[in-house]
């Protein structure tokens, strides 16, 4: 039998917090480990009396979902975690924000409804906005025209396992072409999927099929995630959350 | 404008490197203060990259230090990887500060810690990507002031050329001398330009300015003398050393990186200095005498620390940790204070002792019982005997037995090998050892589920020491008996699988050997190499062993000398060593005398317990050793 530690076991999960979070500025070359390890160590300075696991080796309760690419900045980034006492999710929300360093701004956190299902499950895309400096916005606009026509574009992803042809089109919900003379902005909702087509594989797209190569790096960020809707619309993933907290208050204001 | 910053110009460049997280700073508990608001700027520099160099403590007390003066600002920055540099090159980006992105060049002060002789191909890197002139005879007064400190600057004359002052000993007060100098010069409005502010430094305690004395040489190649060019410089520079270490709790707001650092943990230096007299140990000679903080102090620091930071693991830092006077109580009454919170305290390598056990047990009541690591040094009791870290063989089988019993399944063993005296045979002992030990550790643990890693590299004779006198290894001997140990360990399957071999060949040793026991015609060395592309020579996948042969086979025979001539070649007691003039507070004599006797097999006491003046830095310094018990205890914190 696996050894276990002396003492009793830590205490159960009481309430679950969803938070969103950004990622701004500098920050945006923050890795996804390198955000994990932030926000423990913003947890224990703030205090979020958080659940831990079992074991020898025990780990606070924290599930990460699809964390943006290192490089990439974010105004949609969430994460879910367990508590051993409840907090009041305003109170979390400002205390782990003055915790963490600037440009990592805890934005929202709302209590997870019970039975509503799991954060990842109401994620399945994400908008995406890149700015493209030295790209003048007709040239992207036909590059957009051109990569929709296609059914499929196939790119080359580097992987740990070294380069791998994906194909970056279908993955793409809708995409538009707009920002100003110079500096031309790509607007993308980009499906998830395995393995993931991420900005830097819509770019390649474009430049397999219209040979658009931007003199500068670009900048990305993540502006939304959610569930794509009918309408091609992105959900707000706590959406169902702040609905069934503002249900139950309305409960409790009728009693 | 002065003080600019370059992010914008930077940016663009982060997007196509590795890791580019290290790059942006905002750490937590980093500091940013304005350009104009303060008269003295310093640049503070570790000369490797950012994940070893943040979590440098010296380097982070000082910018702590420096930070809270209101005269001053202190930015950091570190060795930039070779993707980024030939970025910052072809887009005209010089060696920026991570804090707030400033041009290193426009700095009044460029403070280096060396750690290790191998961060010197790093610096030039710096200054060339700063766009500061290489050698110091080159800079006019806009440029930087290049300080080297850190333990290898107690010899710093292979970069005497690059560097414009060395500092020894403790930094905490000595930087703010320098401060109060480089202040009033600017302030005088730059009176007798950049030489008459190196002379006014090389007037304050602790800084040796090398360009202020002239080294001459003997026909055969050794040094004949080193003399003062003027008479307002001191003859010997002698180290800083910081006593009542309570009144220096710094690092106060210990840095907290966003990226992976080889130490996620936050330290606190217990004590500082050594008196336990291992031969082999510069740290342990050039940081005498030995102070403690007090029970009480580490309690503050400890709980400030981690407030300020939200680590969960505290390491108890010094030369020795079980040797505080207090640590016994300190390691239970941290252990209480802290039960519950997941909140782990670690001590560094520990000396062979079952004492050490019964300690580690205490600190890891709250966190995990993983892996225990002794450092024995030596193969044999008679080489243990040579380096005077006497352990018998029966006493280390002996601890290790208890840490096993006690639910311990890792111990680590740190030996040396290339010692003086050494043979086959001692290095070969290391294996009988490691085999009694895991014979020992299944039979006390009742399982098969233990482990014993043997961690061994080669012997670097260091200035200071009782060994500076020493002939060095050949890395062919280092590697022929680092073979024949792994040899002898894989002998027997059944035990030899449980014991794992890391080893370091003996090539960076050689290197080390040169930059450590150098003088400065090393200099032209270390200038070749990195010329031809040599950086980051800690890292295995940067050093190259022929690229430093191959300069030194250029540079140094038209000068009479060559590589063996500083490495393998043994000293004699009338020889000038190039650091003669710099004044650790140990006398020649004590050390010459430690060294005779360590070839006689002959230990010597410690001072922390028995009085003795012996070694010269009490009497030099007008130190005392400052321990306890204090008989103070730790009281509860309050709940907040």
């Amino acid at each position: 039998m696996a050894r276990q530690p002396e003492g009793p076991p830590p205490p159960p999960t009481v309430q679950k917090l969803r938070l969103r979070y950004t990622k701004r500025g500098p920050l945006r070359f923050a890795s996804h480990r390198d955000l994990a390890r932030a926000l423990e160590r913003a947890l224990r300075r703030a205090q979020v009396p958080m659940a831990f696991s079992a074991g020898f080796s025990p780990h606070p309760k924290i599930s990460y979902v699809g964390a943006a690419p290192t490089g990439a900045a974010s105004e949609a980034e969430y994460v879910e975690i367990g508590l051993a006492q409840a907090r009041d999710p305003d109170a979390v929300r400002a205390a782990l924000d003055a915790a963490l360093p600037p440009g990592i701004d805890v934005v929202e956190c709302v209590e997870a409804a019970e039975g509503g299902g799991s954060l990842a499950d109401r994620i399945d895309a994400a908008t995406w906005r890149v700015e493209l400096p030295g790209v003048e916005p007709a040239d992207l606009g036909a590059a957009v025209e051109a990569l929709l026509a296609r059914a499929e574009v196939t790119v080359a992803k580097r992987t740990k396992n070294g380069p791998r042809d994906i194909d970056a089109r279908a993955a793409v919900a809708s995409a538009s072409a707009g920002g100003t003379a110079g500096c031309a902005i790509l607007t993308v909702v980009v499906r998830q999927v395995t393995p993931s087509v991420r900005p830097d594989d819509v770019l390649a797209a474009l430049t397999a099929v219209a040979d658009l190569r931007p003199p500068l790096p670009p900048r990305a960020v993540r502006e939304a995630q959610g569930r794509l809707d009918d309408s091609g619309t992105v959900a707000d993933p706590l959406g169902p959350d702040r609905a069934a907290r503002a249900r139950c208050q309305g409960e409790r204001a009728t009693v | 404008m002065t003080g600019e910053t370059l992010y914008p110009r930077l940016e663009p460049l982060l997007a196509q490197v590795q890791k580019p997280i290290q790059y942006v700073g905002g750490e937590l508990n980093a500091q940013v203060k304005a350009w104009e608001d303060v008269a003295v700027h310093w640049a503070l520099m570790y000369p490797d990259a950012y994940e070893v160099g943040l979590p440098n403590q010296g380097l982070m007390i000082l910018y702590e230090v420096l930070n809270e003066r209101p005269d001053a600002l202190a930015e950091r920055t570190y060795a930039v990887w070779p993707d980024l540099a030939a970025l910052m090159r072809e887009a005209g980006v010089g060696q920026f500060t991570v804090d707030s992105h400033r041009a290193v060049r426009d700095f009044d002060l460029l403070g280096v810690s060396f750690a290790t002789e191998l961060g010197y191909t790093n610096l030039l890197e710096a200054l060339d990507l700063a766009g500061v002139p290489l050698h110091a005879a080159d800079r006019d007064e806009s440029h930087p002031v290049v300080v080297a400190g850190g333990h290898a600057a107690f010899n710093p004359e292979p970069i005497a050329d690059f560097v414009d002052c060395a500092v020894l000993g403790d930094g905490e007060q000595v930087v703010g001398d320098v401060t109060d100098v480089v202040k009033a010069w600017k302030q005088q409005g730059r009176p007798g330009g950049r030489v008459e502010l190196l002379a006014r430094l090389a007037r304050v305690d602790g800084v040796y300015v090398p360009r202020f004395y002239a080294v001459s040489y003997r026909p055969d190649g050794a040094i004949a003398a080193v003399t003062r060019s003027r008479d307002d410089v001191p003859a010997r520079v002698g180290k800083r050393t910081v006593m009542d270490l309570d009144e220096w709790p710094y690092p106060k707001q210990p840095l907290v990186p966003l990226a992976e650092s080889v130490h996620e943990r936050m330290s606190v230096e217990i004590f500082r200095g050594c008196t336990r007299g291992c031969r082999f140990c510069q740290a342990g000679m050039i940081t005498r005498p030995v102070r403690e903080r007090t029970i009480t102090g580490i309690g503050s620091m400890v709980d400030a620390g981690l407030k300020a930071t939200g680590y969960e693991e505290v390491g108890l830092l010094s030369l020795s940790s079980a040797d505080h006077s207090e640590i016994g109580q300190l390691a239970t009454e941290l252990a209480d204070r802290y039960e519950g919170t997941n909140t782990g305290l670690s001590l560094p390598s520990t000396r062979v002792d079952a004492f050490n056990v019964t300690l580690a047990n205490e600190l890891s009541r709250n966190g995990r019982r993983s892996g225990l690591t002794f450092a024995p040094e030596g193969g044999s009791e008679r080489i243990r005997r040579v380096i005077n870290k006497t352990v018998s063989k029966d006493d280390l089988v002996r601890t290790v037995t208890t840490a096993y019993a006690n639910g311990w399944r890792q111990v680590k063993l740190y030996f040396m090998c290339g010692l003086p005296t050494e043979t086959d045979e001692d290095v070969l002992e290391i294996a009988e050892l490691a085999v009694d030990v895991i014979r020992a550790g299944r039979e006390a643990s009742g399982s098969k589920d233990v482990r014993c890693t043997v961690s061994i590299g080669g012997f670097v004779p260091k200035p200071h020491t009782p060994f500076q006198w020493a002939a060095q290894a050949s890395a062919e001997t280092i590697d022929h008996r680092l073979r024949v140990l792994r040899q002898a360990i894989n002998a027997d399957r059944r035990i030899g699988r449980s014991i794992g071999l890391r080893y370091h060949d003996g090539k960076p040793g050689v290197v080390e050997g040169l930059l450590s026991r150098g003088d400065r015609r090393v200099g032209r060395v270390i200038e070749r190499v990195w010329r031809e592309g040599g950086r980051f020579d800690g890292w295995s996948e940067h050093f190259s062993y022929e690229r430093w042969t191959a300069a030194a086979a250029q540079e140094l025979p038209p000068l009479g000398v060559d590589l063996d001539w500083f490495t393998t070649r043994e000293r004699t007691q009338d020889e000038v060593l190039p650091w003669d003039h710099l004044d650790s507070g140990l006398d020649k004599e004590w050390l010459w005398d430690d060294w005779q006797e360590a070839l006689s097999e002959e230990e010597v006491a410690d001072c922390r317990w028995t009085p003795c003046y012996d070694c010269g830095v009490c009497p030099t310094n007008g130190t005392e050793i400052q321990i306890g018990p204090t008989g103070r205890s730790l009281l509860p914190l309050t709940v907040v």
